[in-house]
């Protein structure tokens, strides 16, 4: 089962943020299948986002503060072609580990979409409107999963999210091994 | 209905007779690939699911290539390839090239294609988004994430989206101041970094089917940089000569219906085309090599499964023979065959290792090394707010190491030249 609501600050970023941004290739060599290793990428997440983009427009909102685990925000908001670059599952574990269980973007990139509805680690939602300038880092935001809805709390305003479509029943079954086994394709 | 080679593929590993873009099919997978930065995961994601005992559907059709952190002192960076040597133990794998032995190979995409591995018609899938090279040899060959892999590892099968295809044309011979790298960055500096995402691109004409297999494994490895599902390339005459020498494995050329529908078509003429880099910090940031010539540079760097290749060192050989660079270097062959070929190949009599070496460059063993930035003691990697030149995939902020360090991609002839003024320079300036 889903939740229906996940709310929490927005944190913001540009277009293209790749997966080298999202967790740098020196941080690769924990392993994720260790436990102890796997928080490691929380602490470290969007930790390659240049300054200047930090949780854009004064770009020096760090995502992670220093010699935290995990982040304060709750929602993660990019523009286009969110993802892109290496088929590091690391990346969305990354956004995951440091408490996120959602992401906006305007569209991804097809690797990084495939790792988080497959892993079972993010619920990818596309925008309709271009929402990375429409929203601020730190503003009070709500995901309704039931009505495809993203509240701002802090102006009041709503927006409609693009529904979930194909990736819908892995989501829900959690990831891709339960949708396999729901469905009948591994036993 | 007819079909491009990328749905014919699709459908013939899917029990189905025809499949049409947009449409979800799970397919049985031939080859599976994982290297030591996504190997332990994949791993620990197979096991988790299918059991600690559980064994991977077909040891043959798992190839498992260490390459990224091998040259470094990090320890974890060791510990990953002793996951990788545990796992290949326990399961008796045969296609495993282990650090250390007379197997070590060096770049995965590059590996796979010396060790036979990538062949027409199959359907290959890899821990690393560069596994779209292999398209180069006519086969559906994409990128995926340790879940996905796992899953493979247990069943055999994934399920994918059949992209629609985009075709790119390049009609006439390549000039000898371009290389294919010119053409893929031209291509992306085009559609830009989104520019195929969730497609298929295909590349044909003269231009193409004139290019050795190296330079169509270029074209296709940069296809995920336009954010492209698959590269692919029909085979012909090149691609079966060198699959045969490489494998006695059966396979099943696919080529184009005659009337299959493409999503878009660009047709190029390669007497248009000049040299161009990719300026920071995105591959379609493109600018002819011409309008940033005189640009300053700290670094050069030749390597990666993209540059690495021997091709790749033969043409910044030609440039580089008989002179000096003017910064500093790295010359890091992909796999071990490139390294011992560095001593084979001649230009007038003179090795390209004796080229290289008198040139003052920096020589590295077999690695994805720099490319990658990786461990802080990687050979090349950018630690501070360095200018490089590189004839790598991707200059992201922080790709090749630190976030204030500047990347231009570009040919081996355009890095060559480059290096040895040490600004950015065209290779028509230096023959």
């Amino acid at each position: 089962m889903i939740k229906e609501k996940i709310s929490g600050k927005a944190y913001i970023l540009g277009d293209d943020i790749d997966t080298d941004q999202i967790i740098p290739a020196q941080y690769l060599t924990y392993n994720p299948a260790n436990a102890e290793e796997r928080k490691m990428f929380g602490k470290y997440a969007l930790i390659g986002v240049p300054e200047g983009k930090q949780g854009l427009p004064g770009g020096r909102t760090p995502f992670v503060t220093d010699g935290a685990m995990q982040s304060e925000f709750k929602v993660v908001i990019g523009g286009k072609n969110f993802g892109c670059g290496s088929s590091r599952e690391h990346a969305p574990l990354a956004i995951r580990e440091a408490g996120v269980e959602i992401v906006i973007a305007e569209f991804y990139a097809r690797i990084f979409f495939r790792n988080c509805v497959n892993g079972g680690y993010l619920i990818p939602y596309e925008s309709k409107d271009r929402l990375s300038e429409i929203i601020k880092t730190g503003e009070e935001v709500e995901v309704d999963i039931k009505h495809n809805l993203l509240r701002n709390h802090t102006t009041g305003k709503v927006y409609e999210l693009k529904p979930l479509g194909d990736i819908l029943p892995i989501i829900e079954a959690g990831d891709v091994f339960k949708y396999a086994k729901k469905s009948g394709i591994i036993g | 209905m007819a079909m491009t080679i990328t749905e014919k593929i699709l459908a013939q590993h899917s029990g189905k007779s025809r499949v049409e873009p947009g449409e979800n099919i799970w397919v049985d997978v031939d080859v599976l690939m994982t290297h030591d930065v996504c190997g332990p995961g994949t791993i620990g994601i197979f096991k988790e699911h299918f059991g600690k005992t559980a064994k991977v559907w077909d040891k043959q059709k798992v190839v498992i290539i260490p390459d990224h952190y091998i040259f470094t002192a990090d320890e974890k960076a060791h510990r990953n390839v002793d996951i990788l040597r545990d796992f290949v133990k326990e399961q008796s794998l045969p296609n495993y090239y282990d650090v250390g032995t007379e197997k070590y190979k060096g770049v995965c995409h590059i590996a796979l294609a010396e060790e036979g591995h990538t062949r027409p018609g199959e359907i290959l899938l890899g821990t690393d988004s560069h596994t779209c090279t292999a398209g180069a040899f006519g086969e559906f060959a994409t990128g995926i994430g340790n879940t996905d892999a796992g899953f493979v590892l247990g069943t055999g099968k994934t399920w994918l989206k059949v992209p629609p295809t985009m075709r790119f044309v390049f009609e006439g011979k390549l000039p000898p101041y371009l290389m294919a790298k010119d053409l893929i960055l031209t291509i992306i500096g085009e559609i830009g970094v989104d520019g195929a995402t969730y497609r298929a691109m295909e590349f044909a004409g003269e231009g193409v089917h004139g290019l050795n297999i190296e330079e169509r494994m270029t074209l296709c490895n940069m296809v995920i940089e336009a954010g492209g599902k698959n590269g692919i390339i029909e085979p012909d005459k090149v691609t079966l000569d060198f699959v045969k020498s490489r494998t006695d494995k059966p396979f099943e050329v696919v080529k184009n219906d005659p009337d299959a529908k493409y999503f878009y078509e660009r047709v190029f003429d390669l007497k248009d085309l000049e040299p161009v880099v990719a300026k920071p910090h995105s591959p379609d940031n493109k600018a002819s090599v011409r309008e940033v010539a005189g640009t300053r540079l700290d670094r050069a760097y030749i390597g990666s499964c993209t540059g690495g290749k021997i091709t790749d060192f033969i043409a910044a050989a030609r440039i580089l023979k008989g002179r000096q660079v003017k910064i500093d270097t790295f010359v890091v062959p992909a796999t071990t065959e490139v390294a011992c070929k560095l001593n084979e190949v001649k230009i007038d009599g003179k090795s390209l290792m004796d080229i290289f070496k008198e040139a003052g460059t920096v020589i590295g063993p077999a690695t994805c090394g720099a490319c990658l930035g990786g461990p802080i003691d990687t050979l090349g990697r950018l630690n501070k707010s360095e200018v490089c030149i590189s004839t790598t995939n991707r200059n992201f902020p922080g790709r090749m190491g630190s976030k204030s360090s500047q990347v231009y991609l570009a040919s081996p002839l355009t890095v060559a030249a480059s290096a040895i003024s040490g600004k950015i320079t065209d290779p028509r300036d230096c023959v």
